[in-house]
């Protein structure tokens, strides 16, 4: 295991190469001048020249691609063109919200998700199972920022039980830390609660006409314990990618509703540098999303592993 | 100083006093408390001298402090000032600081700071940089004494001192004054009402102010930015919120007590609202400018330019962009509308003429080729009056391509010269607040500089001279006679059309008092 750890940890340095030159070439491609939004609107064109000047921004693409991989490999990934901020500590500042929210809505997503999967599988057919496929397809389908929007109006407007907008920390105490991210999390969880159902009752379907799960009703033991002992675990591999993969849908979907929420979320903060063409900000932050994710196909390739022992890398 | 006469030290006081007197300060609004403030922007910039942006100008009257500054009235008044004199001639000043300032690392105004600060802010302000190249000399004569003595007339020393907007003279340090303007400050140290707390700053999120209990301020009423600065609250929240409707449901359950700027579809929600008012706090606005590119066929002819003129029916513009009547109004100058001081309507045009447009657009060699109008989707005051003018410019007969984009993406296209077909464009839209257009000095919008000018690079000797005899002129009624010449000339020569003049409320909670009416967001005074 430690070995083929190392092996797909050693191969994420490449991957995550490319990603940086892709990210740092698409940005420099894209329209957009930092120094004429820092200057201001009725800053003079040669105002406008001199900060790019500070700022390097003058530079050959090659010598600023070459400064930057080169404070990268040192682990700096630079300033904010704007606020003179590392982008590190700017990360730093974000990413608690983030990690709350999608764990939260992962955690609330798998845990109704899977076992109405597994209920719509062995009722196959039924008005049981009609319903929550109906109810998958339309959380499915729903907007994520219309659904927010009418979760605050009833919850918080109408009914003013939970907030409208913001984040607390923990150090803010358990109460005030979930309240903020009941809504959010409800919202952001819809989508993926749908997917996973779904994928869940298919792999479900398929595992359940096995020989081995029909011996298993033979012999008599409870419905439960077939289902969740033996055919749910069988069904896994699917469901566990599609949880894995899950994680960058929940992160491009807290874009949404991190805006939707004022919730000063990494989402939030990549927009904002997109929007400003801040560029090591962009840059340092898909840099980092794009090691998660590697880091995320390493662990669920590890967890089918565990999951399956047929399979060996 | 004997030498020196009194006269404007005596017209400052007496106004001064006047304004005082008429308004007697009566303290009823109770103190402490947190205001949680939606700010129109993002703050991501703390350097005001470094950028233009209005987000940072209102982050600057929070830090820092003015010498002089514009009342509720737009009348100078001293702020950081006590006293102030000049010579018959108007070639010398001398400024003495009021006793007790001190910037927030504790250290003393002194008189130093203040030159260094007018250094570094005149290397970069347009008005600033007019007012440097007149000086012959500034410097302290003792510590809270300091002299300028002009080499060639300048008749706006005061206005300059007392600029409001992008960007305001503010003072700070000598030691931080001393950084490259072209370069941010490190530190975020002035002596104004409130001080900065650097380490609960977010961008993107948040920004934490504490009021400034060594701030001493002016014994007047408070009025625009000048009069006393009283800090009725302990602690200022600016919580940015992208989303309008998520802002206004923030501010409808009481989570955020100020939204400084409502998107105008809002406003009718948020004025059923018995817990909410919606209020103006810049009475007179901003001003909607269309900007012809001066270097690319057709609009380099000046009779093209004039069928833009023509073109534009501001009331139509206006119920397009902003919909509502009671939050614009239609002004045929220049400078602006209402109780400016430059306000005409020599030169204006009348009616709406779109054959005379037509007209004057094939005079000026109009030859079908695609004008290109840039259209910052993302942006509501300049994506609407785009899609109006592409609309007016087909009524012309005109060949129109309409170029989506986002604003980013148009303020670095705009800076482009070559012709449209090569990246770079015909006209575009944006708008300035009433400060920034309201006299020939500071409107960048008129500088007929040629490639110095602002975007669109209007070149005009005439301009030139008239704005800086305007400059130079001490005596307020012979400028009042350049600027009209400056508004005729502008009719002529058509450097931008207004498409008109609007408002944008802000909305608090009833539980805000004392909220200030001027043309930048001011936070002193509120009590919550």
């Amino acid at each position: 295991m430690l070995p083929l750890i190392a092996r797909r940890v050693l191969a994420t340095i490449p991957v995550m190469g490319v990603v940086a030159l892709t990210v740092f070439a698409l940005l420099h491609l894209t329209p957009g001048d930092p120094a004429a939004i820092i200057a201001g609107d009725y800053a003079a064109p040669q105002d406008i020249a001199k900060i790019r000047s500070a700022l390097g921004l003058d530079k050959p693409l090659l010598t600023q691609v070459g400064v930057w991989l080169g404070n990268v490999v040192r682990g700096d990934l630079g300033t904010s063109i704007y606020s003179g901020l590392p982008v590190t500590t700017l990360i730093a500042q974000r990413v608690g919200p983030t990690i709350a929210l999608t764990l939260f809505a992962m955690v609330f997503s798998v845990a109704v998700a899977v076992p109405l999967g597994v209920w719509a599988a062995w009722r196959q057919g039924s008005w049981i199972d009609r319903l929550i496929m109906l109810l998958s397809v339309s959380g499915f389908s729903m907007p994520v920022f219309w659904l927010g929007f009418l979760l605050v109006w009833v919850f918080a407007i109408q009914l003013s039980v939970l907030p409208v907008q913001g984040y607390q920390p923990m150090a803010a105490g358990p109460w005030q830390f979930l309240r903020h991210l009941i809504l959010p999390a409800l919202t952001l969880s819809l989508v993926y609660m749908a997917l996973i159902a779904r994928m869940t009752r298919a792999s479900m379907l398929g595992v359940l006409k096995e020989d081995y799960v029909r011996t298993a009703f033979a012999k008599g033991l409870a419905p439960q314990r077939v289902l969740l002992g033996h055919a749910l675990k069988a069904a896994s591999l699917p469901v566990v990618t599609i949880i894995g993969l899950g994680f960058a849908l929940l992160i491009g979907g807290a874009v949404v509703t991190e805006s939707v929420f004022a919730l000063p979320g990494i989402g939030r903060l990549t927009v904002d540098a997109i929007v400003r063409r801040d560029y090591p900000v962009i840059q340092g932050v898909v840099l980092i999303i794009s090691g998660v994710y590697v880091l995320l196909n390493l662990v669920i390739d590890l967890l089918y592993v565990a999951l399956d022992p047929r399979i060996r890398y | 100083m004997s030498h020196m006469h009194r006269r404007t030290f005596l017209a400052g006081s007496a106004a001064t006093a006047a304004v005082a007197a008429a308004a007697p300060y009566v303290h009823a609004q109770k103190k402490g408390g947190t205001l949680k403030f939606v700010p129109h922007a993002d703050l991501k910039i703390l350097d005001p001298i470094w950028t233009t942006a209005y987000i940072t100008r209102n982050h600057g009257y929070m830090i820092f402090d003015t010498l002089f500054a514009l009342d509720g009235n737009l009348k100078l008044q001293p702020q950081m000032v006590d006293k102030w004199s000049v010579s018959a001639n108007n070639m010398k000043y001398s400024f003495t600081l009021r006793d007790g300032l001190k910037f927030h690392d504790g250290q003393a105004v002194t008189a130093e700071d203040c030159v260094a600060s007018l250094k570094r802010w005149g290397a970069k302000d347009a008005v600033g940089r007019l007012f440097m190249a007149s000086i012959g000399k500034m410097a302290p004569t003792d510590r809270k004494t300091f002299t300028i003595e002009l080499e060639t007339p300048f008749g706006l020393v005061l206005d300059a001192l007392g600029k409001p907007s992008a960007s305001p003279s503010f003072m700070m340090p000598a030691r931080l004054a001393a950084t490259d303007p072209n370069e941010q400050v490190k530190e975020v140290i002035g002596s104004g009402p409130y001080r900065f707390v650097k380490d609960e700053w977010q961008p993107g999120n948040k920004v934490v102010y504490l009021a400034n209990k060594d701030y001493v301020p002016r014994n007047e009423n408070p009025s625009g930015a000048a009069g006393g600065k009283r800090v009725l609250v302990d602690r200022v929240e600016w919580r940015y919120i992208p989303d309008a409707l998520t802002a206004s449901s923030a501010l409808e359950a009481g989570e955020v007590d100020y939204w400084e700027n409502v998107p105008l579809d809002f406003a009718p929600g948020l004025e059923r609202n018995p817990n909410v008012t919606i209020f103006v706090t810049d009475p007179r606005g901003s001003q909607g400018i269309l900007r012809p590119n001066h270097l690319q066929p057709p609009f380099n002819n000046k009779k093209a330019r004039q069928a833009l003129l023509h073109m534009v029916d501001q009331a139509y513009y206006l119920q397009a962009v902003i919909g509502s009547a009671k939050y614009y109004k239609v002004c045929p100058g220049v400078f602006m509308c209402g109780g400016m001081p430059y306000e005409f309507s020599t030169g204006a045009p009348g009616k709406q003429d779109l054959d005379r447009a037509r007209r004057l657009l094939k005079e000026g060699g109009y030859d079908g080729r695609p004008i290109t109008v840039l259209d910052p989707a993302d942006s509501p005051y300049a994506h609407a009056p785009a899609l109006v003018t592409a609309e007016m410019l087909k009524k012309l007969g005109a060949n129109v391509d309409l170029q989506a984009m986002d604003w980013s993406t148009m303020v670095a296209r705009r800076g482009k010269k070559e012709p449209p077909a090569q990246g770079g464009w015909n006209i575009f839209h944006t708008w300035a607040t009433s400060f920034d257009v309201m006299t020939p000095a500071v409107a960048s919008v008129l500088s007929g500089a040629g490639d110095k000018a602002w975007f669109g690079w209007p070149t005009s000797e005439e301009m030139e001279k008239l704005r800086t005899a305007f400059t130079r002129e001490p005596d307020a009624g012979k400028r009042r006679q350049i600027a009209e010449q400056v508004q005729k000339l502008a009719f002529d020569e058509v450097p931008f059309v207004t498409w008109g003049q609007f408002v944008v409320p802000g909305a608090f909670r009833k539980n805000v008092q004392g909220v200030l009416q001027f043309g930048a967001t001011l936070l002193w005074n509120i009590s919550v």
